[in-house]
Parts: structure tokens; sequence; C-alpha cells
């Protein structure tokens, strides 16, 4: 039995579908939302990589650098405003955020 | 079962297993260090399908710097361990159904649709990794020619969220006390020193009761 492209896409789906649980679990802590962001990022370029691998298509190993670029960058701006938000309200409650009330 | 397929296995179960333990983890600290070992896992995995350079990136640009961010942020924070759990069991019946539901009929579309060997594909595969071209040379040859302009747009991307962070997070005090030395530079003689004309002190003794009666008549 040797590895197929399946055996990738389910690793990927599975892997998406548990952050999609932390995403419903972890209402309240945000950098656990954002934990759970990040591997769905990471399910989602495991596809990539896969699908470039049996394809042998270079360019969707290029698709997942740059996805990863701008990750970083999200994850970065995230961080920020998270610590922003705990400077201001001391707490990193989800369901506090209503401040805008939108 | 080869050893290849054997190592997909043990580095896919201990991959669900920290992302698992990311998700439930009651404390912060544990789920960003689970966080890590699931990039780590992650990229042994891309390792299997012959993508060092990615893999290498995802170590280095995640493990080394991103969880290295988030684990400063989580440990500059005091979150108690309780009190962002609540509601932690209230939402697990739905999260659970819809989880389970998407990875249910992914993997039954996935492993069905997609039984597609590596040796039914050599001629795909010569494309890739044939004639002895590296996979870091590969992906470079690529990635400078075709997506150039891209490249620079990612740069841009990553000199934008650079400039946001620090100029969300970046905080004076308020009470210091401090002169703006653009300020200083500019100052002229003339603005330093103004001579005002005073009165002589004998006219100022004179006016001096004028003063006090019109203070008196305030009632």
């Amino acid at each position: 039995m040797t590895l197929t492209l399946g055996h990738f896409l389910s690793l990927g789906a599975m892997l998406f579908a548990l952050s999609v649980i932390g995403i419903f679990l972890n209402r309240k802590n945000l950098i656990v939302l954002l934990m759970a962001i990040e591997l769905m990022l990471l399910a989602v370029n495991t596809n990539f990589v896969a699908f470039s691998h049996y394809l042998g298509d270079m360019h969707g190993q290029i698709f997942v650098f740059f996805i990863l670029t701008v990750a970083a960058a999200e994850s970065a701006i995230g961080l920020a405003i998270l610590v922003l938000l705990f400077r201001n309200k001391s707490s990193i409650h989800v369901d506090e955020l209503n401040t805008l009330k939108g | 079962m080869d050893v290849k397929t054997a190592l997909f296995y043990v580095f896919s179960a201990i991959l669900l297993f920290a992302a698992f333990r990311v998700i439930t983890a009651r404390n912060p600290v544990h789920a960003a260090l689970f966080l890590v070992l699931a990039f780590c896992q992650a990229a042994m995995v891309w390792m299997l399908l012959k993508a060092e350079f990615l893999a290498i990136t995802l170590v280095l640009v995640y493990v080394g710097a991103v969880m290295v961010l988030f684990l400063f942020v989580v440990m500059m924070m005091d979150i108690s361990g309780d009190s962002i759990r609540q509601g932690f069991w209230k939402h697990f019946p739905l999260a659970a159904i819809v989880g389970v539901l998407i990875a249910l009929e992914m993997a039954a579309v996935l492993m069905g649709g997609f039984r597609v060997s590596e040796e039914i594909l050599p001629a795909a595969q010569q494309g890739q990794a044939g004639a002895g071209i590296p996979n870091t040379r590969a992906l470079g040859k690529v990635l400078y020619t075709e997506y150039v302009y891209p490249l620079e747009i990612a740069a841009a991307i990553l000199l934008v969220a650079m400039i946001a962070a620090i100029a969300l997070t970046l905080r004076q005090r308020k009470d210091s006390k401090f002169v703006s030395p653009s300020d200083q530079v500019r100052v002229r003689a003339k603005d330093r020193m103004t001579v005002i004309a005073m009165p002589a002190t004998r006219v100022a003794a004179a006016d001096e009761p004028a003063a006090a009666t019109n203070v008196e008549s305030k009632p």
C-alpha cells in the first residue's frame, strides 16, 4: 500500500475540521482563535503541496510560499491588535468586543 | 506498507494529536507549544512530498519567528485559566457535529476520488524533480522569473505589516515632559527673548490705590 494523493488530502481535511472545532470551542480566547486560523492555513498549505507533488506542478509550491508570507503578516498584525485590546480592556474575551455595536 | 507510508501515518497521528491539544489546552502557553509541535510534524509531511524548501521555511519562519511572537504575547498577558474556557462545553456538541461532518465528507470524497499513486504519474514526476534539479532551485527559477511581481507585492505586504504592528503598539507616556527636537532646531533668537516695555515704579505705585479701589468696589 503506497501513499496516494487522497492520504494527504484527507490529512488536510481532518486538520481543517479540527481547526473549525477549535474556533467553535474557544469562543472566549482570542489567542487560541488565532492559533486555530494558523492551523487552518497549515491544512490548506498541505493540500497545495500535495497537489503540487502529485501533479508535478511547481506553481502550487509558489502559492504556498505566498500564503506563508501573508499569514506571517496577518499574525503579526493580529497579535498587535490583541496586545492593544488587552491594554485597553484587560481581557481578551471575544464576547466583550462589542463597543463598535456592529 | 513501506517505510514512507509508515512515516506518513506516524507524522499524521502526531500532527492531529498536537492540533487537538492546541484547541483543547487549558493553558495558552501549552497551546502555543503544541502548535510548534504541529508545525514541525507538518514540515515532516511536506518533506515526504519532496518540498524541502517549504518544509525548512515552515520551521524557520513559523517555529522560529511567528510562534516565538505568539509565546511573547501569551506570556505578556495575564490570562487566567478558567474564565477563558467559559462556554467551552456549551459549544461542544455543535462543534463536534460540524467538525465530524466536514472531516467525514471530505475524507469520503478525497479517499475515493484521488487514488493517485506516485507510480501512476511518472511523466509528471519527471517534470518536477527530473534532471536532478533540486526543489529549491526549481522553486527559485519560477519565483524570480514568472512570479517576480507578486514577490515584490509580498515584500511590500511584509513592510506594511511591520509598520502597522509597530504603529499599533507604540505608546508614549502622557505625563512625560519633553521638548520636540524639531521645535528646538527651528528656534530663532528673536523668539527666545522679548523685551517688554514696563512702566516705571513710581507710576505703578500711583496706579495701586486706583486698582485697590476697583477691587473693593466690586461686591
